[in-house]
């Protein structure tokens, strides 16, 4: 094991970390397993400290005012040494935060860690705030309205600060069936929905130098306690926001064979249409050498049933976050039978 | 020059034991001096760990200004405010006698990282809710079996030291919910907010409080090592000397040869290197054997008197290697430097006839004389006038090496006068003879002296000390136990269980703080006749209790009292305002400022001070019976109890190991004199035949000149011991009352024990009487043939 690999206790929190992505595919008592049903709302807009792990996952594609594009990624996740709570520093939940900010020739990213029970971080749900240290997202949503329609969000890293604010112009989304997302063959899966409509406004500062910017941004919250199929190493996973409204979320759990892939298709109006395995083709066009490894960086995706054919390039091919846990994360540019923008994020390529 | 080299060398080997003279004094010197250096230097290395522990050195920390801990809340505000700190707590752990350092490796800066806590297998447990305790492998040795939660060994912690989850040492501490300090991380940016009233931000330690602590006891291991080190070149020099003396035909033929001056200097200069590295290195051996049989004392001293945690064991260090070798040829040097002074002003055509070393002349005594009388003045101004340490040891030193120069020329006058007294022929020549001989045995009993009075001196502080300590050990443990409970809670139920049982239950509360910015404790005790009748006050005003008592003045220890030059009545800034000084009392074995305050006071300024110790008045009888029940009544751990006597032995135990190590360097440095003396008399017997010779003629037999040798010595040595006496009790005077005072802060009264003096004088007579021995039986045992060859030939 390499010395990144020792420290990917953390997002698994589990001794010898050695099968699968961070250790996602080890089966763990004591911890709930996800059901099929209905969320609810805002009670799982906050933690659920009886899964593994959590988390709310936040990318955004912006625009300067000279057109130049960037992305900024806000990540909250959490995990649990063993389910439920504790008092003070007893408590068994892990907080780590990651965020990003990606020009076309810069990836700026930050990490911070955290002890559950004592405030360091955390997210309480009315109001809706989930935050660690000074990086938080909070609601400003009104009376009535769902919590996550609404956010500001903030981080700063020692070269890098953003100031967004954040408002949803369509509804909240349930991945896979009905939220109930399946990673693989043997039916591994998470609670998973997302906020893939929102407008953003605000600032973000590269290196001292403060940037204006518009764009779009899409919230995930996803939470297990076991994701990840045996033998399965990792995912590649994107999210699309196309210039006629729709959005796509699609992934591929890797195995070393063909792998497991699933997709929701959301329309404009913020129907889903979720696709079962196999509906969605992803094929790694190019590779780039990004921190000693062999990452792809453009990809074509297929998915017949609507008539999508387009190719994902990254904005910036060294999006790596060296975290912790490493993965590469960073914007795209979707063009083909569809044009828009997106993120895509990639965990699990080794350095060996 | 090989065949000059090999004529310089084959004295050496004509004369084997002149060559074992130089090198056995050589690195019997090195030896102590280095063995010293090894221990202080161990003992800084593992200050230096601990300074470093936590980044403490390198890394800005920030603390509450008034010593109180940081509300938990307070760092959560900071981080939540942007900057980049991690939490500390630390504190003692007494029934473990264990310093606990609570860290949360999630927000632990990479630079204070000492040990890998963010490791695969290592975070889950070092987080889990049994915790865990990292510790020094020496540590854990000591702790198997103690009821504490499960340890892990890593090397790269202080001895004494445990390393554990924030939360696990807060609750050993008792201290949830607060910290002790924060960590800031080199990454935290300019901050956007102030930091709230009450923190302030300290800048990185580059040397720990321990090592300012242990400086002075440090000094003093050195003034020691020292001392040893300047005897031990006395038998160089005198080795040397001879050499050189026997060695003047050698020279003077070589250069009529036409070697130059430069050159034979040179090679002499050489031939001296290679012997003072031989002996450097042997010494530098032994002296490793030293360091390795006195360092478990030294770092049971170093414990027990300034809670420093030094490893009992000896890692060797190259620098101390070249250290000690750098010695031994620059000593050499020193003791050389006038031989090789001569060597290069030895007139061409000189007479060969060696002008005998032992015959120096009685102006150069007199000019050592006055050099000494100066010495003996400044020393006297420096111990008088002097402040601080460094004076004191200058002042003991000048007037030991004062008093040594002085010797010869009270010596050559005492036997001066002898002989005007003397009546008969044999003893006016057995006074004059002597007299005579003390510029030859002069270096031998400089250092004779020197080592006696160091013993005298050393012993007759140590005896004080002792005398003085147990005395204030009465007086200070009035109370027949000392009770610490692990919990408030219990504590609370132990003072309910106790009252009836006891004649009185008093609560000993302390908090450690920094007094005028050194690390310090206040302490807080009842107001009770206990204190009031049995406290070792040295200086109190008549109602210091009351007001002790009122809140309105506070008591400070003598260490405090001194070195801030404080009077009583003076205010004192305290943690939380200033108070008046009322009393002084004797705080001995305790390197830390102290202040003594009423309870109500101490919590008034420390809200949160652990209320868990008692100390118990008990009829003494019942104080065992009670101390069981107590034990079972509570089901308490192993040293949660403790009486009077178990502190008083642990306390003398301390005390005996502090000094052992004086008195095993006092034991080392006598034997050193005791050899130079012996070669100093080898070397005369073979020089002062021609003294003999007539002598013999005239028909004393060789039997009786040799006993008149015999008594010869005992006389000097005896003249050398009396003039000891004093120098000793002087130079007792000043360790208690000069350098005591500037190391540790305390002044003792000094006790003098005659019958000490007695066995120290048996001891020195034998050793002037062993080294006598063999050449007075070499001139028992002379050929008549070697005497008479003195008037056939001239030499």
């Amino acid at each position: 094991m390499n010395a990144k690999a020792v420290l990917l206790w953390l997002l698994l929190a589990l001794p010898a970390a050695a099968q699968g992505f961070a250790d996602m595919g080890r089966k763990v008592d004591g911890f709930s397993l996800p059901q099929r049903g209905p969320f609810s709302f805002p009670a799982d807009h906050g933690a659920h400290p009886d899964f593994r792990i959590e988390w709310w996952y936040l990318t955004a594609t912006l625009t300067g005012p000279d057109g130049t594009e960037y992305g900024a990624q806000w990540t909250l996740f959490r995990s649990a040494l063993t389910a439920g709570e504790g008092e003070g520093w007893s408590s068994p939940q892990l907080w780590m935060g990651h965020a990003a900010v990606t020009t076309p020739d810069t990836h700026l990213y930050a990490e911070r860690l955290a002890r559950g029970g004592i405030g360091q971080a955390g997210v309480t749900v009315a109001p809706f705030m989930a935050w660690i240290d000074d990086w938080q997202m909070t609601s400003r949503a009104g009376a009535g309205a769902d919590a996550l329609s609404a956010i500001d969000l903030r981080a700063t890293g020692p070269e890098f600060s953003y100031a967004l604010a954040l408002d949803a112009t369509g509804p909240v989304v349930a991945q896979g069936d009905g939220g109930y997302s399946v990673k693989s063959a043997e039916g591994q899966a998470s609670r998973y929905y997302s906020q893939p409509f929102y407008r953003v406004t605000g600032q973000i500062t590269v290196r001292d130098r403060e940037i204006p910017v518009t764009g779009q941004a899409w919230l995930d919250r996803e939470w297990s306690s076991q994701p990840l199929g045996e033998g399965q190493t990792g995912w590649d996973w994107f999210s699309l926001m196309f210039d006629d409204g729709a959005r796509l979320m699609g992934f591929r759990m890797r195995d070393g064979g063909a792998g497991f892939t699933s997709a929701t298709w959301i329309g404009k109006d913020g129907t889903a249409t979720a696709m079962p395995h196999g509906a969605l083709i992803a094929t790694p066009l190019r590779e780039a050498d990004v921190a000693d490894r062999a990452v792809p960086v453009e990809w074509r995706l297929e998915l017949p049933q609507k008539g999508l054919d387009v190719i994902i390039a990254a904005l910036n091919q060294g999006a790596w976050m060296g975290t912790l846990v490493p993965y590469w994360e960073g914007p795209i540019a979707v063009s083909g039978s569809h044009t828009g923008r997106g993120y895509l994020e990639m965990t699990g390529y080794g350095a060996d | 020059m090989r065949v000059v080299l090999s004529a310089l060398l084959s004295h050496w080997r004509r004369h084997p034991l002149q060559l074992f003279m130089f090198i056995m004094g050589l690195s019997l010197a090195t030896a102590l001096w280095s063995g010293v250096q090894a221990i202080n230097s161990e003992a800084r290395a593992s200050y230096d760990r601990a300074a470093a522990t936590l980044g403490q050195n390198t890394l800005e920390r920030i603390i509450a200004t008034d010593g109180a801990p940081i509300p938990q809340t307070t760092y959560v505000a900071l981080r939540r405010a942007g900057w980049m700190v991690s939490p500390v707590v630390e504190g003692q752990l007494e029934r473990a006698n264990l310093r606990l350092l609570g860290i949360d490796p999630l927000t632990l800066p990479r630079e204070a990282a000492q040990v890998q806590t963010l490791e695969a297998d290592g975070l889950s447990t070092f987080l889990s809710a049994q915790g865990q305790l990292i510790v020094a492998p020496e540590t854990a040795q000591r702790l198997a079996g103690a009821d504490l939660p499960p340890l892990r060994t890593d090397a790269a912690l202080p001895p004494g030291i445990a390393m554990t989850d924030i939360g696990i040492a807060q609750r050993l501490l008792g201290l949830e919910g607060r910290l002790s300090h924060l960590i800031v991380s080199p990454n935290t940016k300019t901050p956007v907010t102030p930091l709230p009233a009450g923190l302030i931000r300290r800048a990185p330690q580059a040397e720990g409080d321990l090592a300012r602590l242990t400086d002075s006891f440090h000094l003093n291991l050195t003034a020691f090592g020292l001392l040893a080190f300047a005897v031990g070149l006395f038998i160089v020099h005198s080795a040397v000397g001879l050499a050189f003396e026997q060695r003047r035909p050698v020279f003077r033929t070589l250069r009529a040869l036409g070697l130059s001056a430069g050159s034979l200097t040179g090679l002499v200069l050489l031939e001296l290197m290679v012997l003072a590295l031989i002996a450097g290195a042997i010494g530098v051996g032994l002296g490793y054997g030293v360091a390795a049989a006195l360092l478990p004392d030294v770092a049971a001293t170093l414990r027990g008197l300034y809670g420093a945690e030094v490893p009992g064991t000896l890692g060797l260090r190259p620098g101390w290697w070249a250290a000690g070798l750098g010695i031994a040829v620059a000593g050499t040097l020193v003791a050389a430097g006038q031989s090789l002074w001569r060597l290069w002003h030895l007139p061409l055509l000189a007479p060969a006839q060696p002008r005998a070393w032992a015959r120096a002349s009685i102006r150069s005594l007199r000019w050592q004389g006055g050099a000494g009388a100066v010495l003996l003045a400044a020393a006297l101004v420096l111990l008088m006038f002097g402040r601080g340490l460094w004076s004191g040891f200058g002042g003991l030193g000048a007037l030991l090496v004062g008093a040594a120069l002085l010797l010869p020329s009270v010596l050559v006058a005492v036997t001066a006068l002898g002989a005007r007294l003397a009546r008969g022929v044999l003893t006016q020549w057995f006074w004059a003879d002597t007299r005579q001989q003390v510029p030859g045995l002069s270096l031998a009993l400089m250092a004779l002296l020197l080592a006696l009075a160091a013993n005298i001196g050393v012993g007759t502080m140590v005896s004080s000390f002792r005398l003085t300590f147990t005395g204030w050990l009465d007086q200070r443990l009035a109370s027949e136990l000392y009770v610490t409970a692990r919990t408030e809670v219990e504590a609370a139920r132990m003072l309910a269980w106790l009252t009836p049982r006891t004649d009185a239950v008093l609560p000993i509360w302390n908090v450690e703080t920094s007094i005028l910015g050194r690390p310090g404790e206040i302490y807080a005790v009842a107001d009770h006749a206990t204190y009031r009748d049995n406290w070792p006050l040295l200086n109190a005003r008549k109602d210091a209790w009351d007001r002790v008592a009122s809140g309105s003045a506070v008591m400070v220890n003598e260490q405090l009292f001194r070195r801030e030059g404080m009077a009583l009545g003076d205010e004192l800034d305290l943690p939380g305002g200033s108070m008046t000084v009322a009393g002084v009392y004797s705080d001995y074995g305790n390197p830390k400022p102290q202040v003594l305050m009423s309870p109500d006071a101490l919590v008034a300024r420390f809200p949160d001070v652990p209320r868990l110790r008692f100390g118990l008045r008990v009829p003494p009888d019942r104080a065992e019976a009670l101390a069981a029940e107590l034990i079972a009544a509570f089901d308490l751990p192993q040293g949660s109890v403790i009486d009077q006597a178990g502190i008083k032995a642990l306390s003398l135990q301390i005390f005996e190991r502090t000094f052992s190590v004086t008195a095993a360097l006092n034991v080392l440095t006598l034997g050193v004199a005791g050899l130079a003396m012996f070669a100093s008399l080898l070397t005369l017997s073979g020089m002062r035949l021609p003294q003999v010779a007539p002598v013999w003629a005239m028909g004393l037999t060789r039997r009786r000149l040799a006993m008149l040798d015999l008594v010869r010595t005992l006389l000097l040595a005896t003249l050398t011991l009396v003039a000891a006496l004093p120098l000793g009790l002087a130079n007792a005077w000043a360790l208690l009352a000069v350098v005591n005072v500037a190391a540790f802060g305390w002044r003792l009264p000094m006790h003098v024990f005659p019958a000490d003096w007695l066995q120290l004088a048996a001891i020195a007579l034998l050793a002037a009487l062993a080294a006598s021995v063999i050449p007075a039986l070499r001139l028992a045992r002379i050929a008549p043939a070697d005497l008479m060859k003195v008037f056939a030939n001239e030499r």
